[in-house]
């Protein structure tokens, strides 16, 4: 099973090999509702970890999407920007943002795992 | 991070809602766009032919057909009237948006902006040819003046938002004068998205303060964020949710003491205006909204006038123009020099929104100093008479004695699948446009109803026992009718996703269909 | 008093409801330092007749243009609106409606609003446009704050042909926000060259200029697009866009325009309505309000305002722009006005313009000591007098014509623009006023 980790801010991110794959998970897009727009980084640039990487809007909210790892972009979801709602329809899968070469391979260790997000999650009532 | 989702109810019209011919229903009259009526080479103005004359274009003549579909006067006039009866108005109902203060729109003040004298001068026209102009602005500064306590007004905002954009550009043109730029700006996390907004045009950094569980700025927290970095305090005052800051002294005090400037968003004046003047309270600029506290109408969504009240250390950076008492006459200062050489410049085109000045001045007038406070008086008395009516169907997010508007939350609701906005449509099928919903954002699925003082206890009472009504039949269960609503209006819930997904804000005309191949 | 429906037995009652004894229990949380126990000191309340007695006294003491021979332009066009446009929009279902929010309630004025994004998106030639903004000004202030936000570069570059109280928000706007502004002087009836880097976010010209001069500005396009610079066009006199080629056809990525001379009395400067327009692949940077097409729960057609994630009540600090409203009821009698002249209506009323103005100025020309500056104009142009035009303006005004407006009413520092008068004629311009003018002139400058 690939290394999975989450954030406060209800990002994911899995290892692959040396670059993560971020998103955001599905309390998040249900708490959104239905997106209508996703704003993605150019590949080439950076990315810092606590810092705005994308953002997601839905008719009515916008919320800024956290670089949980800090790196270079090598690749984003052009297929979201096409069709938000894949974002709606398969956050942890499909629904990816951008996947980051990390500066820090050990990055997520210290990060949420799967069995602690839901606890924090069924914390915010 | 916050939203919500749309369930749009899927559920069918009412049985015996058979479907008519024209597709109309009753009055409820189908209208298509403009541009779908068009009969070419058709006006509805006749102009005469114009003389031949040589062209002085120099090749620049447009020859690109514009696409404007031609009608004549009965279908332009037809096609709007069928539009107008689409919409809800003050002059239909109450119209409880909180904080917008939807008050009646008196006709003379029609009349008098449309007084040639006034509708059908040139900002531009030499002085001597307008002094009954300068006359009016200069009256209406008096009125605010006198009524706010403060010894100078900016008149040429054009609107809340532009008002604010103005009094936060003095302040930081006064600290700068003072060598004293400073970077933040304290902001109640209550406020309206104007004020942060504002803030940031101005190129400042925005530091958030929390309500205490009072529903007013928390005084303590206030304090620990001051510092020689703050250049001022926004504040709102009655608050967003409906609440007077009685700690406003203190606050007044504290940010004066830190060096820094209080600016008041007066959007609800309604609920002080003649008995309490904002100078008195220690503030340094407060904006106004004619179209809220004086009257001027809402039309739609436009125009506004936002006039600045401004502290003696402010209005020497007031923006331009000012109009000025010469030997025997008024003029207007158009240009930084002399007095207005601290001016912060211009932020509009021309002298601001004179037909919103000549409106709300004749609303002043008519009212007068006693009509007035009794204007802010029955708008209290009204808030409050639907306070104890409502509050104990609806859960009051700070109990006790509200201002000029009560906020409401969204507990009373709960378990019953039923959202404040579900609540809100199931309001529009009786007959009333809904309070504002899900703000401030301090409580959850907000519902803020500001009744005005124009509304009669006879429409209150209806009000009221429609809203206690739903408010029982959400906590009985019927959660499919909530959830279908509205079904009575001309269109019912609309797809603001799919809006937002792929927007379409022109018409176009549509592609010649080839036939598909069979 | 007459707009106040509650009587002094309601006002006992509900007191009574609510449980206190007087109004001012429900002022308690007012400080008592706060407190005013009297009445402010101005009038007391009065009824229509002494209101109307006193305004209309104040009216009186203005000159209006319909009153005397009239050539006032400088931003601010005085054109005839068919008298259905201000019925229209003084029935209550839009004068006292408010934003529509609530799309169920207001299909009228967002239908509305989507015809008159589409009717300024077709004069201008471009791809989108909002529901309006302030003025003309404020747009142009707001198209350069898009063009940085768009480019991510530093500097604006302001024509010398922009009219001048465009240029003077915009650098207040700047003052603010730290754009760079560089504004280049005036030069009426030469030639402007503007200097392009890869620092500049955008180039900002008018068309019709501040002294009424046409320009094709393709070549200026091309070379702000050879930059990656966005060329923003101002237009302060809309009515020339049924004459004149539009700047979305000379490459033009946004036009902030003023719309009062459509639907609009001059009003003595507002409220006016700015237009705003872009292209499509910019509209997720657009200030203001938008409009979209959608349908509802039944698949009918309808429309909802949308893409709400750039303004200020969702966005807060990062939106495009702080604005709130719009200028909702002019933007209507704009839609309305252009809805009753059609395509063939709006096109002969811009030749009505430029020809009364064509005459104009071969009248006004003709006059000894005057010379006319512009090789081409719409329905606004510049003359050269011999004394300053603020003199002869004032002359003017003594002998009953209200001739144009002086340069130096603008800039009063520039000794070379004080003998430059803009002089304006539009359909409401007669034959017998433009005699009444050369014949006035032709006195003064004896």
């Amino acid at each position: 099973m690939p290394t999975l980790r989450f954030t406060t801010d209800h990002e994911w991110v899995r290892l692959d090999g040396d670059n993560a794959v971020i998103g955001i998970t599905d309390y998040a897009q249900q708490q959104l509702g239905d997106i209508v727009y996703v704003e993605l980084p150019s590949p080439g640039g950076r990315v810092e970890a606590g810092k705005e990487a994308a953002v997601v809007e839905s008719a009515k909210a916008a919320s800024e999407v956290y670089a949980p790892v800090s790196g270079e972009v090598v690749a984003v979801n052009g297929a979201i920007a096409d069709d938000p709602a894949k974002v709606n329809a398969d956050p942890m899968g499909d629904g990816w943002f951008l996947i980051v070469k990390l500066d820090d391979p050990k990055a997520l260790d210290a990060m949420m795992d799967e069995t602690a997000y839901q606890k924090f999650v069924a914390e915010q009532g | 991070m916050t939203g919500w989702s749309q369930a749009l109810g899927a559920h069918p019209a009412a049985a015996g809602d058979a479907p008519t011919l024209s597709g109309n229903r009753g009055l409820q009259l189908e209208e298509p766009l403009i541009f779908e009526q068009d009969s070419p080479g058709h006006s509805g103005v006749d102009l005469p032919p114009p003389p031949a004359h040589k062209s002085r274009l120099d090749g620049l003549e447009r020859h690109e057909v514009i696409g404007l579909p031609g009608l004549s006067e009965p279908q332009v006039v037809r096609h709007f009237t069928r539009l107008s009866q689409k919409n809800y108005a003050i002059d239909s109902g109450l119209y409880p948006l909180g904080s917008c203060t939807m008050k009646h729109n008196p006709r003379l003040n029609e009349k008098m902006a449309r007084l040639p004298g006034f509708a059908d001068i040139h900002p531009l026209q030499p002085i001597s040819t307008i002094q009954g102009a300068l006359e009016l602005i200069d009256t209406l500064t008096h009125w605010l003046k006198t009524l706010t306590g403060m010894p100078a007004v900016a008149l040429s905002p054009a609107a809340g938002a532009h008002g604010e954009l103005c009094g936060m550009m003095t302040i930081r043109a006064a600290l700068t004068a003072q060598g004293d730029a400073r970077q933040r700006i304290l902001v109640p996390e209550s406020a309206h998205g104007t004020n942060p907004a504002t803030a940031a045009a101005c190129g400042y950094a925005i530091d958030a303060i929390p309500n205490n569980a009072r529903g007013r700025v928390d005084l303590a927290a206030l304090k620990a964020k001051l510092g020689s970095d703050v250049a001022a305090l926004m504040l709102t005052n009655p608050n967003t949710c409906g609440l007077f800051e009685d700690e406003v002294l203190e606050i007044a005090a504290a940010v004066h003491a830190a060096g820094a400037f209080f600016y008041c968003d007066g959007a609800n004046f309604n609920a002080i205006v003649g008995r309490v003047r904002p100078a008195d309270l220690g503030i340094d600029a407060l904006h106004l909204n004619l179209h809220k506290t004086f009257s001027t109408p809402h039309g739609g969504g436009g125009p506004g006038s936002g006039p600045v009240a401004l502290a003696l250390a402010l209005a020497p950076h007031a923006p331009l123009p000012w109009i000025v008492h010469g030997d025997n006459d008024l003029a207007l200062v158009e240009h930084a020099e002399g007095a207005a050489e601290d001016t912060i410049g211009r932020l509009k085109g021309f002298h601001g929104q004179m037909g919103m000045f000549v409106r709300a001045l004749s609303y002043m007038m008519s009212h007068g100093a006693d009509g007035l406070r009794q204007v802010a008086e029955d708008a209290v008395l009204n808030a409050n008479y639907l306070r104890v009516r409502l509050s104990d169907a609806l859960s009051q997010s700070y109990p006790g004695t509200c201002m000029h508007e009560v906020l409401f939350d969204d507990r009373f609701l709960k378990d019953t699948g039923i959202t404040t906005l579900d609540f809100a449509k199931a309001l529009i099928d009786e007959g009333f446009h809904p309070m504002t919903m899900y703000f401030p954002l301090v409580v959850h699925g907000a519902l803020l109803i500001e009744p005005t003082e124009t509304e009669s206890k006879a429409s209150l009472d209806q009000f009221a026992d429609t809203i206690n009504g739903l408010a029982a039949r959400a906590k009985s269960g019927d959660v499919a009718s909530f959830h279908a609503a509205p079904r009575f209006t001309p269109r019912r819930r609309l797809d603001e996703t799919g809006a937002a997904r792929k927007p379409l804000l022109r018409w176009r005309p549509e592609e010649p269909q080839k036939e598909a191949a069979e | 008093m007459r707009y106040l429906p509650l009587t002094p037995a309601d006002r006992a009652e509900m007191l009574a409801s609510i449980g206190v004894t007087s109004i001012d229990d429900l002022f308690a949380d007012v400080p008592p330092a706060a407190r005013r126990a009297g009445l402010v000191d101005l009038p007391l309340a009065q009824g229509e007749i002494e209101v109307e007695r006193a305004l209309s006294r104040m009216a009186a003491k203005n000159t209006a243009a319909g009153a005397v021979p009239f050539f006032i332009g400088g931003g601010a066009y005085r054109h005839h609106v068919p008298a259905a446009v201000d019925h229209l929009i003084q029935r209550g279902e839009f004068l006292t409606s408010y934003t529509p929010y609530q799309p169920e309630l207001a299909q009228g004025t967002l239908q509305a609003l989507f015809e008159f994004q589409t009717q300024v998106a077709l004069l201008t030639g471009m791809e989108v446009a909002n529901a309006s903004l302030y003025d003309g000004a404020t747009a142009c202030a707001e198209a350069v704050a898009m063009a940085h936000r768009i480019t991510r570069r530093g500097k604006t570059m302001l024509s010398g042909g922009l009219h001048p109280h465009y240029r003077e928000v915009c650098e207040t706007y700047a003052q603010f926000s730290g754009v760079e502004v560089v504004a280049l002087d005036p030069a009426p009836g030469a030639v402007e060259n503007i200097d392009i880097d890869s620092d500049t976010a955008c180039v900002v010209v008018q068309n019709p200029d501040f002294f009424g001069e046409l320009r094709d500005l393709s070549a200026l396009a091309a070379r702000c697009h050879q930059q990656g610079t966005l060329l923003v066009v101002a237009v302060t006199e809309i009515v020339s866009l049924g004459a004149v080629k539009p700047p979305g056809a000379m490459g033009a990525d946004i036009v902030a325009a003023e719309g009062q001379g459509i639907g609009n009395a001059l009003n003595f400067g507002g409220p006016y309505v700015g237009l705003f327009a872009a292209r499509e692949q910019h509209v997720r940077q657009m200030p203001g309000r938008l409009a979209g097409q959608t349908v509802d729960a039944d698949g009918k057609r309808g429309w909802v305002l949308t893409l709400s994630t750039r303004e200020q009540h969702i966005r807060r600090e990062k939106a495009t722009s702080n604005i709130c409203t719009n200028s909702g009821l002019c933007a209507l009698a704009f839609t309305i006005h252009l809805a009753l002249l059609g395509e063939a209506g709006f096109a002969r009323l811009a030749r009505l313009n430029h020809a009364a103005a064509c005459n104009l100025a071969d009248r006004l020309a003709a006059v000894p000591g005057v010379r006319l500056v512009n090789d081409s104009f719409f329905n606004e142009f510049a003359l050269r007098l011999p004394i300053p035009a603020a003199d002869v303006v004032a002359a003017l005004a003594a002998k009953g014509v209200l001739g144009g407006v002086a340069a130096s009413r603008f800039y009063p520092e520039r000794d070379d623009l004080a003998d430059l008068l803009l002089v304006t004629a539009t359909e409401t311009t007669a034959d017998e006023d433009i005699d009444i003018y050369a014949k006035t002139l032709a006195e003064v400058l004896r």
